[in-house]
């Protein structure tokens, strides 16, 4: 499927939380990913989501977030934007530093960099723009296991 | 399916058998009342049973933390019981399983409170 995008404009809301991450699964598993690459793609998906509606939008009705999937020759891009503040990059913590272990938030930035293969984050002061990249391994365009 | 537990006592151990999804929201709520009644009725020995957890986010990792560090402060001492992997897993990359007491076998577990 190279070359196919899906867009969403969802609410800034839980179930758009839980809603990014079913989407995620299902097209991560279209793509020919194993059960853990799909756990793991989707777990990512939904950690930028909580970002996106809690730090990013705050829960605001009158804010969106917008959710894109694209499936590139080499590569399932997924894009998750907020209209918040922008996300400020020097304020994340290093959460396996050991005065910060014991903290009850913090981790989704990293689970999100240990999940996925890139991660692009763009801040402004119209919102972050995250950018989750996982490369598809062993599949030839068009979705088919590629010939040894 | 969301975050479902049941507590038991077995020789002055509660312990809470948890099933579903520990995330954002309702499966994070749950487990934090249910320790937070524990703990506020003095059954200060917690055992928390993940074996039919499948799924856990950031946020659910914070609230094994909290639970964990909550239960610390108030003298009392909870461990965790029969991970799955994939929480095994998220556990060993954000360097929490060294942090917490977690036991496979659950009569060994009990034992090993003080």
């Amino acid at each position: 499927m190279a070359g196919d995008r899906f867009s969403y404009n969802l609410d800034s809301t839980l179930e758009t939380v839980d809603r990014a991450e079913q989407t995620a699964s299902r097209i991560a598993s279209e793509n020919g990913f194993d059960e853990d690459e799909v756990m793991q793609i989707a777990m990512a998906v939904r950690e930028a989501a909580v970002n996106a509606v809690l730090h990013g939008n705050a829960y605001d009705p009158e804010k969106k977030i917008e959710l894109k999937f694209e499936r590139t020759t080499r590569d399932l891009v997924i894009t998750i934007r907020d209209q918040g503040r922008g996300m400020d990059l020097a304020r994340i913590p290093d959460p396996l530093a050991p005065e910060n272990l014991l903290k009850t938030s913090g981790r989704g930035i990293f689970l999100i960099r240990s999940f996925m293969d890139d991660v692009e984050i763009h801040p402004s002061s119209t919102g972050t723009e995250i950018k989750l990249i996982k490369h598809v391994h062993g599949m030839a365009e068009g979705g088919k296991e590629a010939s040894q | 399916m969301n975050l479902k537990v049941s507590t038991r006592q077995v020789d002055g151990v509660s312990i809470v058998d948890c099933s579903g999804r520990i995330t954002l929201g309702e499966g994070s709520v749950v487990l934090r009342d249910t320790v937070k009644d524990l703990l506020g009725k003095g059954q200060k020995k917690i055992l928390l049973n993940l074996g039919d957890v499948n799924y856990i986010d950031s946020s659910g990792i914070g609230e094994l933390v909290s639970a964990y560090t909550t239960a610390k402060n108030q003298g009392g001492e909870l461990k965790l019981l029969k991970l799955t992997k994939k929480v095994h897993d998220l556990l060993q990359i954000t360097k929490l399983y060294t942090v917490f007491d977690v036991k496979d076998d659950e009569t060994a577990a009990v034992k090993a409170f003080r």
